[in-house]
């Protein structure tokens, strides 16, 4: 293993991550000790619809897998009708491949609490809550702490740190549905019913939360705020590119010597990721990745120097996500991690829309049946239809997944799946893996 | 089984956190206070919650059945979870669900005839930079292969905890019910317990060995007012802060890195 070049050294932009170096940030007392708190001061001191201009400014956009603009989120909430705001925080971390909301949110819980208040102040919000996944209690349990701590200092509560504003946080544990990350089904789970996505518009800016203006934003986009904060948006633009601007924590794992988190500017390229992450295992070379977890198309060695950002990925037919990079190689086989991910599809699949209901339970049968030996040549145009069926056709982002896997695998690996139809590779045994969470 | 009296009062804490006339944003925390005592959600549990919430028992009855995590069977005081999403799939996660399965001698979502031990596959638990995972009581062992995860259930059979990768010394079922609710966890030290591991640390061990830190970061740079952001407007382009109308430096920040010019 060769130590990283300069060039891909110069990719990494410690800001998010900088504080997990220090074992016990998670307590308040070293949090204040490495500027924490800081900017919640510097952001109460000033209108609120300054920092709005501030996010807008920044061009921070969602790190939960839309890249939807911060600002202009916080922009839509109305101001002065008289009804409660509320922030919602998504922290239902589950998309395959994803794993840096929990690191996040387990050595930095406080971050997060101060960017809450922050957005909080900024919508004028008085009450906000962090719906975090239910498995993760391990991060749920520091978070809970940190709320205490927090308000016991006075970060929370009434009059905060005496500037008038009150905020109060809830967190707020799940109980195992993926489809909970989708932001309107979070807010429905978080109501107390069946996470199901709702029908937009209305958008959650006018009626979220009880019917009443919502931001719902992911971990690491709120956790981006205090730095913004302090550091100011023409110095968060120095990171990143120009439409995708700022820092992000690529999540390695897979074929890789060292799977890992890795904060980098928006617009590294895998190339570069690999070579962080003290390339590939040996035996193995590079065959397929996600960029973003299971629901962004899968990519292939060809596009090992594509930029990384939002616009970048769309450019290859793919998308950012939430740079969950999940890389395989060719000791992998493309059809039957097509066929996990639809089985995961199927399993999360909330049953409200016919689409994605039917579809990825179909699918799954197809795929199936290929890697069985059985399949046909016929297969693999049903699995495209369905595909059809389903992209733009479903109720929600995660019907839409769904056809991501298939429809880039078919593209890519249509040989591969060739070879069990036409008998050129032994059938794989897939005992009937249904999972559960 | 009628509930204690310690749960009646929880479940009036757990709705109180809640805005009012909003009650029923109670229902998933008290779902998990019900697990908490009954060890599943029974259907003395579901009517528990209905009147606490004044909903009816299908309403209650409709959510329980949504959620994975809400069982509705005695579910064992060790609830084994093994990661077989695709990338621990691949990694050993198949092969470690099959062994446990053949050695347990129970499928998915089954327990032992003991009830000690319940088995389940798990859909991926955002932890792929330590595939392979399983999870007790919802507790990390990180890249966990076959042999270990037996080793894993032969200690759990034998009446000790083994040490999770991450987060907290274990604990029953039950007693994670109540976290799940909302309830700090009172165990001395626990919220301490498990520190970050490699793949956590890694992109910032490079930064730190190569002495990379993004430069320029001055956190008393002032916040524009609505008035600097006309008068930035009003003034000739050449004249705006310098940043945007720089070419944004691919994926990077001019850097203070002696080491990495090396």
């Amino acid at each position: 293993m060769t130590a990283p070049s300069k060039e891909a050294l110069n990719t990494l932009t410690p800001v998010l991550t900088k504080r997990w170096l220090s074992p016990d940030a998670w307590q308040l007392s070293v949090y204040e000790r490495l500027d924490g708190y800081t900017a919640l001061r510097k952001a109460l001191a000033a209108h609120p619809d300054d920092l709005i201009a501030l996010i807008k400014e920044s061009g921070l956009r969602g790190r939960g897998g839309a890249g939807f603009p911060t600002g202009m989120k916080w922009a839509f909430i109305p101001q002065n009708d008289g009804k409660p705001h509320y922030m919602v925080v998504n922290a239902d971390e589950g998309e395959p491949g994803t794993c840096k909301d929990l690191p996040l949110m387990m050595a930095d819980p406080h971050s997060l609490i101060e960017g809450i208040v922050i957005g909080s102040y900024a919508i004028r919000a008085n009450r906000a809550f962090i719906y975090v996944r239910g498995e993760a209690v391990h991060a749920a349990r520091r978070l809970r702490q940190a709320v205490a701590d927090a308000r016991a200092a006075g970060y929370l509560g009434t009059d905060i740190l005496g500037s008038g504003f009150d905020l109060d946080i809830v967190v707020h544990s799940g109980a195992g549905a993926y489809i909970c990350g989708e932001e309107t089904a979070l807010l429905d789970s978080l109501e107390g019913y069946r996470g199901q996505p709702r029908l937009r518009p209305p958008f959650p800016a006018t009626h979220g939360l009880y019917s009443s203006p919502t931001v719902v934003n992911n971990v690491e986009t709120i956790c981006s705020v205090p730095y913004i904060v302090l550091g100011g948006a023409a110095w968060w633009r120095t990171m990143g590119t120009e439409k995708s601007p700022g820092p992000k924590i690529y999540s390695l794992s897979g074929r890789i010597n060292e799977p890992g988190q890795y904060e980098c500017g928006l617009g590294v390229t895998l190339r570069q990721l690999i070579e962080l992450a003290g390339g590939m295992q040996p035996g193995h070379r590079l065959r397929f990745w996600t960029p973003g977890g299971s629901s962004t198309p899968l990519l292939t060695d060809e596009h090992l120097d594509v930029p990384m950002d939002f616009e970048g990925m769309a450019g290859v037919g793919t998308m950012l996500g939430t740079t969950a990079v999940q890389i395989f190689s060719d000791l992998d086989c493309p059809v039957y991690a097509t066929y996990r991910w639809i089985e995961f599809y199927h399993h999360e699949s909330c049953g409200k829309c016919t689409p994605c209901r039917e579809g990825c339970y179909w699918m799954a049968q197809i795929l199936h049946r290929i890697l069985a030996g059985k399949g046909t040549h016929e297969d693999l145009d049903t699995l495209l239809d369905s595909c059809d069926n389903l992209l733009g056709r479903s109720f929600c982002a995660l019907g839409d997944g769904a056809a991501s896997p298939v429809q880039s695998s078919i593209k890519y690996f249509k040989q591969d799946y060739l070879d069990y139809i036409e008998g050129r590779k032994s059938p794989m045994m897939v005992s009937s893996l249904v999972g559960a969470h | 089984m009628p509930f204690s009296e310690e749960t009646y009062t929880r479940a009036k804490e757990i709705i109180a956190r809640y805005p009012e006339g909003k009650e029923r944003s109670a229902l998933l925390p008290l779902l998990h206070l019900v697990q908490s005592e009954a060890g599943y959600v029974t259907p003395e549990g579901v009517t528990f919650c209905a009147e606490q919430l004044g909903i009816t028992r299908a309403q209650v009855g409709a959510v329980a059945t949504f959620y994975t995590m809400y069982k509705r069977k005695p579910t064992g005081e060790w609830l084994v979870s093994v990661c077989t999403n695709t990338m621990c799939g691949v990694l050993g996660g198949d092969k470690t669900f099959e062994a446990l399965s053949e050695y347990l001698g129970v499928g998915h979502d089954e327990s032992t005839t003991d009830g000690l031990i319940t088995l389940e596959h798990a859909e991926c638990l955002a932890a792929c930079d330590y595939a392979p995972v399983v999870t007790v009581n919802y507790e990390f062992f990180d890249r966990y292969q076959a042999d270990q995860a037996l080793t894993l259930i032969h200690q759990l059979e034998e009446g000790l905890r083994p040490q999770p990768s991450r987060g907290a010394r274990l604990c029953t079922l039950k007693e994670m019910s109540l976290q799940l609710a909302g309830f700090a966890d009172e165990r001395e030290g626990a919220v301490g317990e498990g520190p970050a591991a490699e793949p956590t640390l890694r992109g910032n061990r490079l930064a730190e060995q190569y002495g990379i830190s993004v430069a320029g970061y001055d956190p008393a740079t002032p916040i524009p007012t609505q008035a600097d952001r006309e008068a930035a407007k009003a003034a000739p382009a050449a004249e705006k802060p310098a940043a945007p109308s720089q070419p944004a430096e691919k994926a990077g920040a001019a850097r203070n890195s002696q080491e990495a010019e090396k």
